[in-house]
């Protein structure tokens, strides 16, 4: 599998990152020095083996259903980078 | 006054117990070692309010004989641990500007057991990278020197590393993903412990790939390594995946005696072209561990080899995940944005400006081998190899081996720089003796053993059992005392 400029363009679109028209082809050429890296897998029987989805055989532990937590309406909102009467702000997202 | 700053966790609790110096005492010599120490670029927020009002209060917590043995001991924490009202900043641009609400458990922890925070330590950004090059601080740097040049002192916990090596603080948190904590203790001449995953609660720690994130201890020694183990872990339901188990006494485990335990030689480690120095090192410490009167065993661990292509398709996915929540809405960096510019913009801008290069490919990289059509290619593919390699370590252990002998690192530390033009996968290969253990989730501690022939530190890595921390650490103690390592960096800076 290699990856040319477009799939670059396509993935940086996916992970929200602005990449410059210029620096695509040498993005290419990373992903496809690590994806080359990453191809010796296929060389491995995994052939009716699980995927492992937790490192330690554990059950997730249950708790009740009801609020813990909350009223922190200032502490949630101090980092943020625009806060306006009690809200995240953003760019206009509809029109 | 400056000894002071070079006692161990447990000579200075001992001598704080007993009366001979105070927690300010040694305090006050770490903050003036610290401010005397910026060349070496470990601290980058320094909290000596904090520590005075905290070491006064451990002094007298200590005086009225209620004090736990972290009491009154100065450290530093990795950057990557949420501090409330202290910068945490993971070392990148993205959070810039953002202090906490809240403290990470692991802090609370120590804090509540009257530690001592000197302030945050320097680290690769996310905790992706070995060197600490990638940090929006600029580089940390290796107190150790052979030449005129400035050495690495790994990564990613490259400030920890430098911070407690170069006696700036009595010990330090670190967190490791791939090696974050062993290769830099390696590079160091210092102790640097993984625990078992799921032994010490993730919450409140910056998430870089939560299925094999795990903060753990950097000390002096293996004693401390286990004194200060035992202050961070336990289980604390804010974390899904921390376990619900006992915590052994770890110091009390440390008895020396390792007869008759079988210690595990992994064939698969000798690597093609391993340096020669390396090897004698791990083969002088599997004499010592034989001396000890351990039994030494040949094992196999068939799937090593594919451990860091695992490793570099299951760590970036996760990080594109966790790090989809740097959108310039909630906290840190927002781009200044043009005319006309929307949401997408928005986070498209904030999310390059923010994002170090290494941290931008590895999000691209995972959200790649996430993507439609090649999820089942790549992520699956690397999560059942990660089953394999995990099984590959349950067979060495039903069949008896208590625990496992390797190198730390392939090579001492490296010249800052020096990796700059190479290929991102000549970097990875730094963490190919330690990435198969967090893969697998057990414990694994680097302890300082020898130097290679310019002087440089160098460690070897035990491998435990899951949870058998406590085992574990006695093996350590065991080899540290046989090696003798007692080597300290010539003051430069």
């Amino acid at each position: 599998m290699s990856i040319d400029t477009e799939t670059a363009r396509r993935v940086a679109k996916l992970a929200r990152i602005e990449v410059a028209e210029e620096a695509l082809p040498a993005l290419a050429g990373e992903f496809n020095a690590i994806l080359g890296f990453i191809e010796q897998l296929n060389e491995v029987d995994v052939d009716g083996v699980e995927p492992m989805t937790s490192v330690t055989p554990q059950r997730l532990k249950r708790r009740a259903d009801v609020v813990t937590d909350g009223s922190q309406q200032a502490a949630v909102l101090k980092n943020a980078p625009d806060a306006r009467e009690g809200f995240f702000a953003v760019p206009k997202v509809v029109e | 006054m400056s000894e002071l700053r070079k006692l161990t966790i447990a000579a200075a609790r001992d001598a704080m117990r007993k009366g001979d110096t105070t927690s300010t005492e040694i305090t006050q010599a770490c903050l003036t070692a610290i401010d005397g120490a910026d060349a070496l670029g470990a601290f980058v927020h320094k909290t000596p309010e904090i520590a005075l009002a905290q070491a006064q209060a451990a002094d007298a917590r200590i005086k009225s004989g209620d004090a736990p043995a972290m009491c009154g001991i100065p450290l530093g924490i990795k950057d990557l641990f949420c501090t409330k009202g202290v910068p945490s900043q993971a070392a990148s641009g993205i959070l810039e500007g953002f202090k906490p609400e809240y403290e990470s458990t692991v802090t609370s922890q120590l804090f509540d057991a009257g530690a001592v925070m000197l302030g945050k330590l320097n680290m690769d950004e996310f905790a992706m990278g070995s060197s600490n090059e990638t940090s929006v601080y600029g580089n940390a740097i290796n107190p150790w020197k052979v030449d005129d040049r400035d050495l690495t002192p790994g990564g990613s916990s490259g400030g920890s590393a430098s911070a407690v090596a170069a006696d700036l603080c009595l010990a330090a948190t670190g967190t490791d993903t791939g090696g974050s904590i062993r290769q830099p203790a390696a590079f160091t001449g210092i102790t640097g412990m993984k625990p078992t995953y799921g032994r010490v609660s993730r919450w409140g720690i910056v998430a870089f790939a939560s299925s094999l994130d795990q903060a753990g201890p950097m000390t002096k020694d293996v004693r401390d390594a286990a004194i200060m183990l035992q202050a961070m872990c336990g289980h604390d339901p804010k974390d899904s995946t921390s376990a619900d188990l006992a915590v052994p006494d770890f110091e009390a485990a440390l008895t020396g005696d390792i007869k008759g335990k079988t210690i595990g030689i992994p064939r698969e480690y000798r690597l093609d072209g391993m340096p020669a120095e390396i090897a004698k090192l791990w083969d002088d410490g599997t004499a010592m561990l034989k001396d000890a009167g351990a039994k030494i065993v040949d094992i196999s661990l068939p799937h090593t080899k594919y451990a860091l292509p695992a490793y570099y398709v299951i760590a970036p996915a996760e990080a594109s995940s966790n790090l989809a929540r740097y959108d310039g809405v909630r906290f840190g960096h927002r781009a200044k944005l043009a005319a006309g510019d929307g949401i997408t913009e928005m986070y498209e801008k904030t999310r390059a400006e923010g994002f170090g290069p290494e941290v931008q490919r590895r999000v691209m990289v995972g959200t790649y081998v996430l993507s439609a059509g090649f999820y089942d290619a790549y992520y699956n593919r690397a999560r059942k190899v990660r089953t394999l390699i995990k099984k590959d370590f349950d067979d060495a252990f039903a069949a008896g081996v208590g625990a496992i002998l390797t190198p730390a690192t392939p090579s001492a530390a490296f010249g800052l720089g020096e990796m700059a033009n190479a290929d991102p996968i000549k970097m990875y290969l730094n963490d190919v003796f330690t990435v198969t253990v967090n893969l697998a989730g057990l414990p694994g501690i680097a302890v300082p053993t020898g130097r290679d022939a310019q002087g440089l530190p160098l460690g070897l890595q035990l491998i435990g059992r899951p949870w058998e921390e406590a085992e574990l650490l006695n093996v350590a103690y065991c080899l540290e005392n046989a090696a003798g390592f007692i080597a300290k960096p010539a003051k430069w800076w």
